[in-house]
């Protein structure tokens, strides 16, 4: 253990004291001119203490002084491991879909609100895997697509009374008429300049919905959007339909439980399909690809045309919804959230996702109490988990490794 | 033509504070190819450590007496509190992951640039934080035109880093390190060139560089803001894409351009809309030339 702690315990000093020194200008120094310590130190004190626990915690896994501890945990997730290897898949996802349907029945409105709230972000994440995971496509605006389905519903609905179930399709296809129009210039180009160029576009739907006051009242938002509704039909006195709003959050959670199926499983069998097997061909490596005969043009306008699609659903979901929408919830900062879903499940594996979802959206709930930490907490776990286990929590089985990657 | 010269001018200015914070992307894109996206929360440091300093030295009186000394202290102190921020952040966040995908990377920025902008907002407060105002009021009026000292000081100090950072790349041996990291790292180490050493100090520059233009940012504008590093760094970025990401000049190039345009077309065509141009500048020439205007060929295997 000792000789464990020897080889840590420099640079664990050095970044404490850099710590302090990059910690006092802001907390120390006051405008009228006089210095202050205490605050400073009491700050860096508590962080200092923590690290020193984590560091402790390190240095014993290290030298296998936590055995004592892990051992049975290890034991107990083999015999899981081992456990469930013996029911078949799809049992498991029987399982949870029938926890997904019944959740509403024991879990109260708040509950219900971060589950759908999950949903939604899983057919976002779906969607951004098909173009980052599989066509390997870095795209960081991806949240315009959604700012586009949530906005065609939330106008037709306003302007033309349209319903729910029509404008679905109709979100779904405008989503990828964007992703078609952005995708066409954007196909030339390689790596970082797509990745800026996807930015800008995210950026310039954004300052539209913001400015446009005309069509999409800027940043006030558009109010007053009807929810998902259905024809209930009526038998007394002769037959007639009744319009059934499904206002409830329970009902709604359904909706968007469908959604969020549609796109599992739409994305499973894309990946599954030639056309998954096309991308992930021209991620590994595009010139081989097209050399190989995969028309990669047509592929790669295919990936953004496809994302673009999911988003956009989810999109038409989020108006219905929240019957409300404004550029506010369009930023470039729900795109880094996504994204991070993608990553930090496992690009290109489906139940990574889910759980990448569920845990970006369920954890920030769990700590509401420390809102003011919670942005600060959630950077810090980027870096953390991209430093300790960088291919996602469950990553995807078919992924190999690029040669220029494992070369450094 | 008084209003053309006049727009002319405040492009000048604004595009020469995009090209400092572009190079930081450029450099750091040159040497090790990650997009570094807590950049742009390093330049909202720099503007924030600014308003500190600049506040305490009004609040010890030295800002009537010595002015000139006041800000050139503040200059100074604030780019080296960038630049250990930065090494910091460089030496947690990115360097373990060097071997890593590009993405596990981009994600670890990302957080990075998430953590720091939270950072400034609980240790500074979520309003604007003034500027001392009183430093470099007034101008010098040529018929309609109207150029402000502190425009003046701006492009001034701008030229000077520019000059200054040019000669440091290219005429010094340390600037020859870092080229020959940025083409090869592995040769460059065969040669007794410290590579860890060198990216450091990428960081460093980049970030020094990106704090002065906070300052500045701040005095022009009279105010500082815990978010403020997010717009100027995506259009800094675009701008460092622009001219060819990893090249140094084309980054000061597309610095002034996209500081043009934006400035032209808020005063030309809408106001609202000036952040639009910049994009779509950019998105049209690297549509004509993917690679931007003075980059090189990219290598076909990067993501």
């Amino acid at each position: 253990m000792i000789h464990e702690f020897k080889k840590v315990w420099k640079p664990y000093t050095i970044g404490l004291v850099w710590l302090l020194g990059l910690l006092w200008p802001l907390l120390g120094i006051h405008p009228d001119g006089t210095l202050s310590f205490g605050k400073t130190f009491t700050v860096w004190f508590y962080i200092a203490v923590s690290a020193s626990f984590c560091l402790l915690l390190y240095v014993m896994n290290k030298s296998g002084r936590l055995d004592v501890v892990s051992r049975p945990f290890t034991g107990f997730r083999e015999a899981i491991k081992q456990a469930s290897g013996k029911l078949p898949v799809w049992i498991w996802i029987l399982i949870l879909l029938l926890f997904a349907l019944c959740y509403p029945q024991f879990t109260n409105r708040y509950a219900q609100d971060v589950a759908t709230n999950v949903l939604i972000y899983i057919c976002l994440g779906l969607g951004l895997n098909v173009v980052v995971g599989l066509a390997g496509m870095l795209d960081l605006g991806y949240i315009a697509f959604y700012g586009v389905g949530a906005y065609t519903y939330a106008l037709m609905n306003l302007h033309f009374g349209m319903s729910f179930w029509v404008c679905l399709p109709i979100a779904a296809l405008l989503a990828m008429t964007a992703g078609c129009i952005i995708g066409y210039p954007t196909l030339r180009m390689r790596g970082d300049y797509l990745a800026i160029v996807t930015l800008g576009f995210g950026e310039i739907v954004r300052i539209l919905l913001n400015n446009w006051m005309a069509l999409t009242n800027g940043p006030n938002g558009l109010l007053g959007i009807k929810a998902p509704s259905l024809l209930i039909p009526v038998f007394d006195g002769g037959f007639s339909f009744e319009v059934f709003y499904l206002k409830k959050l329970q009902y709604l959670y359904y909706v968007a439980l469908a959604l969020a199926l549609i796109t599992v499983i739409a994305v499973r069998n894309l990946n599954f399909s030639r056309i998954g097997r096309a991308w992930e061909a021209i991620r590994e490596d595009e010139t081989a690809a097209e050399l190989m005969g995969v028309n990669t043009f047509l592929l790669k306008l295919l990936a953004y045309a496809m994302g673009a699609i999911f988003a956009g659903l989810a999109g038409a979901f989020f108006a219905a919804r929240m019957r409300f929408v404004s550029p506010e919830s369009f930023t470039f900062l729900e795109s880094a959230m996504v994204l991070s879903m993608v990553v930090l499940g496992g690009m290109g594996s489906i139940p990574g996702i889910i759980l990448g979802a569920a845990a970006l959206i369920v954890l920030p709930e769990v700590f509401r109490e420390f809102e003011s930490y919670r942005m600060l907490a959630f950077g810090m776990a980027m870096v953390v988990m991209m430093l300790f286990r960088p291919e996602g929590l469950i990553p995807a089985k078919r992924v190999g490794g690029r040669s220029e990657e494992k070369g450094g | 033509m008084d209003y053309f010269i006049q727009q002319l001018i405040n492009g000048i200015t604004l595009g020469g504070l995009y090209a400092l914070i572009a190079l930081g992307y450029t450099m750091v894109y040159g040497v090790i190819q990650l997009i570094n996206f807590a950049h742009g929360e390093l330049f909202a440091a720099g503007g924030y450590v600014g308003v500190i300093l600049l506040s305490y030295f009004a609040g010890l009186g030295y800002m009537e007496t010595y002015p000139i000394l006041c800000l050139a202290a503040a200059f100074a102190l604030t780019m080296g509190y960038c630049a250990f921020l930065a090494m910091a952040v460089e030496k947690v966040a990115y360097k373990p992951l060097r071997r890593q995908s590009r993405l596990a990377a981009l994600l670890s920025a990302l957080g990075v640039s998430i953590f720091l902008s939270n950072g400034l907002m609980l240790t500074q407060g979520v309003y604007d934080k003034a500027y001392p105002s009183e430093l470099f009021q007034g101008g010098i009026d040529i018929g309609m035109i109207t150029i402000g000292y502190l425009q003046m000081m701006i492009v001034g100090m701008t030229i000077f880093l520019l000059v200054g950072l040019n000669i440091l790349v290219f005429k010094t041996k340390i600037g020859m390190a870092m080229r020959a990291t940025a083409q090869d790292k592995i040769m460059s180490s065969l040669v007794s060139i410290s590579s860890n050493r060198i990216i450091s100090l990428t960081f460093a520059i980049g970030a020094g560089l990106a704090a002065a233009a906070g300052i500045m940012v701040g005095l022009y504008y009279g105010s500082v803001r815990y978010d403020m590093g997010f717009l100027p760094g995506i259009k800094a970025f675009a701008a460092a894409v622009l001219g060819g990401i990893g090249n140094i000049t084309g980054a000061m190039l597309g610095g002034l351009i996209i500081g043009m345009v934006e400035i032209f077309g808020a005063g030309y065509i809408s106001g609202q809309y000036k952040d639009v141009f910049a994009f779509i500048i950019l998105i049209s020439v690297l549509y004509f030339k993917p690679t931007g205007i003075m980059g090189e060929n990219i290598d076909d295997t990067r993501v």
